[in-house]
């Protein structure tokens, strides 16, 4: 194959026929790049929207309660659906739940302070699962574990901005902090991608929050994952919670303001739905414009094969055999095809690496278009499609033109 | 001398629509090494036809042709393009050349196609553009040269492979008069040298240079002529 005299060959013939090798080499340097650009920018509207569910675990399902609107059996509308641990020790029980969690706020003013550094803070108390429902990060230490809230033990989960605000620098676990003049012991750090202001939170075990604070058995608000379960599985959940927060709570099942149930698989799915539909639709343009590489390429190398006749006909009757002949165009349009091919694949990644950046820095709000990249090895498949497409395009001119008979190919003046 | 080439009853026909044209009839030949023959003929006399076969470019329905005791019958292209190669030196009317390639590296392909080294080649091409008079055009491409200038790098690229047989078809005819007779000086000097060579040709003056004329008319050999002078000289 690595036949010096023959590459020699080559480059004599693309050096003395610019054009044409242009003509072949932009479009497959477009088909690529085209390609590459909309798979860059399907993968970047992916991004985009995997972004926006960033911030809770994506299968799971959130229930707050609301006002009965409807009367039911008797009962006037306008009354307020409390959760209580019971509603939490169900859902516990409840086949298809995973991780299961309840969530309070605790006070709104209390004071929180360390040795004379004072700040205001969200507190939240909740369950140990409910690291995992949120997608909290533990940046040191850990999250409080089932025994903290058993024991109803004074244990503090401190964000990444409480930390800045309260310690200046120094290594917070295991120091005792001061939350409306009750002592907790921070364990853990966090750090929450879902904003600054998720940063900005303390969370106690739900059980020490009941009694320290005075809400008894009282819960906000309930969330859990699904596990493993499909949409319609998930689906099939939120109905069924719906229904027995209507029979515990003695609201119409039909009532929606009473709870509201939010299933966040359905709507992440919903929505991915949409970018794989975006995506396909993308691979679709994708390979129409590979398909329209394809056709130049075999196009030209239909009117090369055409134009370099008599050239063949010289060569065979100066005792070139037909392999050489097919050989030599196949290695030349190979060589063009790849080449061009690379560098369509160059400067489509480049293209998106400077949209991505600019994206990024011009706009960091805009987070629905995220990390524009494209496989590499998808980027490379479909150049040496192309490439191979090239090369059976043009093998059958090419052996037509290796198999002609030099009289007629020198007679053709 | 040594036979060179054996033609017995070599016929071609060829079918042009319904009509099926005999064109060669049933040719004897016979020409010994280092003779410098013209075939004439008017223009459907088959004489093309017949170079094309002594060259290995087409195929003969019927008998037989030996070249250099080779028997040259139903051959691959891959066969036939190794025996062009090696056997023969071809001269074009239209001379040929390939567009794209210098002078130099026009002379030097027959070479590339015997795998010779790249240097090796080129430095004989060199010799033999020399020879034929044009060492200083080595680099010009075809189109910057005149019709005879054309004419002789085809006879240097005809020459570098040292074929058997040098097959020139109307090598003058799309030359005037003056430089038709140094193409004729050339090819002349080439047949001194030992090599046999075969002009097809239907210019009286052109014919009567060569040693041998060999008339053909409606696919069959009329006359067979070696001029006297030659034979005396």
């Amino acid at each position: 194959m690595f036949d010096i005299d023959k590459w020699q060959e080559i480059f004599a013939t693309i050096q003395k026929n610019k054009l044409r090798t242009f003509l072949t080499a932009f479009s497959v340097a477009w088909g690529i790049f085209m390609m590459i650009v909309l798979l860059g920018f399907g993968e970047g509207l992916t991004n985009g929207v995997k972004y926006q569910f960033r911030d809770d675990a994506v299968n799971s399902i959130w229930i707050s309660s609301g006002t009965m609107s409807l009367p039911y059996k008797g009962l006037l509308p306008g009354r307020r659906v409390q959760f209580t641990n019971e509603d939490f020790d169900w859902i516990s029980r409840t086949s298809g739940t995973e991780n299961v969690s309840a969530r309070n706020w605790v006070g709104g003013d209390f004071v929180v302070s360390y040795k004379g550094e004072y700040g205001k803070f969200d507190i939240r108390a909740v369950n140990p699962d409910y690291q995992f429902i949120e997608n909290i990060n533990m940046v040191e230490g850990h999250f409080m574990n089932a025994y903290d809230q058993q024991q109803r033990r004074k244990t503090a989960v401190i964000g990444r901005k409480v930390e800045e605000a309260l310690f200046k620098g120094k290594n917070p676990i295991g120091e005792i902090i001061n939350i409306n003049n009750i002592n907790f012991q921070v364990v853990g750090i966090f750090e929450d991608i879902g904003g600054e202001g998720e940063n900005e939170i303390i969370y106690i075990p739900l059980s020490t929050a009941q009694i320290a604070f005075n809400s008894v058995n009282k819960i906000n608000q309930l969330m859990f994952t699904v596990g493993d379960a499909t949409v319609e599985e998930s689906k099939v959940l939120a109905d069924k919670m719906q229904a027995e927060m209507a029979r515990r709570h003695q609201f119409d099942p039909s009532d929606e303001r009473a709870v509201f149930v939010r299933n966040n698989y359905e709507h992440f799915n919903r929505f991915l739905k949409i970018t794989q539909a975006i995506t396909s639709f993308v691979w679709v343009i994708g390979l129409m414009t590979i398909i329209a590489g394809v056709v130049g390429v075999s196009n030209i190398m239909m009117i090369v094969v055409k134009e370099r006749t008599r050239e063949f006909g010289i060569r065979k009757a100066l005792g070139a055999t037909p392999m050489s002949i097919v050989g030599l165009i196949l290695q030349e349009s190979i060589f063009i095809t790849s080449a061009a091919g690379y560098t369509g694949l160059v400067l489509g990644v480049l293209l998106l690496d400077v949209v991505g950046k600019a994206v990024a820095a011009n706009a960091p709000d805009f987070t629905y278009f995220l990390n524009p990249r494209v496989d590499l090895s998808v980027a490379l498949s479909a150049v040496l499609i192309l490439v191979v497409a090239g090369a059976v395009a043009g093998l059958a001119p090419s052996l037509r033109a290796a198999n002609i008979r030099p009289i007629e190919a020198l007679r053709d003046e | 001398m040594p036979e060179m080439l054996v033609l017995k009853d070599i016929r071609k026909s060829y079918t042009m629509g319904d009509t099926r044209l005999q064109v060669l009839k049933g040719i004897d030949l016979t020409i010994e090494e280092g003779e410098l023959v013209s075939i004439m003929g008017s223009s459907g006399s088959g004489k093309s036809t017949l170079l094309n076969i002594i060259g290995i470019l087409d195929q003969y329905d019927s008998g037989e042709y030996r070249l250099d005791n080779t028997l040259i019958k139903n051959l691959s292209e891959t066969k036939a393009a190794i025996y062009r190669n090696k056997l023969l030196g071809f001269v074009f009317q239209s001379f040929n050349l390939i567009s794209f390639k210098s002078a130099l590296e026009n002379v030097a392909l027959p070479l590339y196609y015997q795998k010779v080294s790249r240097r090796k080649r080129n430095q004989l091409a060199m010799e033999y553009l020399e020879k034929v008079g044009l060492g200083d055009r080595a680099d010009h491409l075809p189109s910057e040269l005149s019709g005879g200038q054309k004419q002789r790098v085809a006879i240097a690229r005809a020459l570098i492979a040292q074929p058997k047989i040098i097959l020139a078809d109307e090598p003058t005819g799309a030359l005037d008069s003056k430089t038709s007779y140094e193409v004729m000086d050339l090819l002349k000097e080439v047949n001194n040298s030992g090599m046999t060579v075969i002009i097809v040709t239907h210019e009286h003056d052109i014919a009567e240079m060569t040693n041998r004329i060999i008339h053909l008319r409606d696919g069959l050999i009329e006359r067979d002529v070696r001029p006297d002078r030659f034979i005396s000289a």
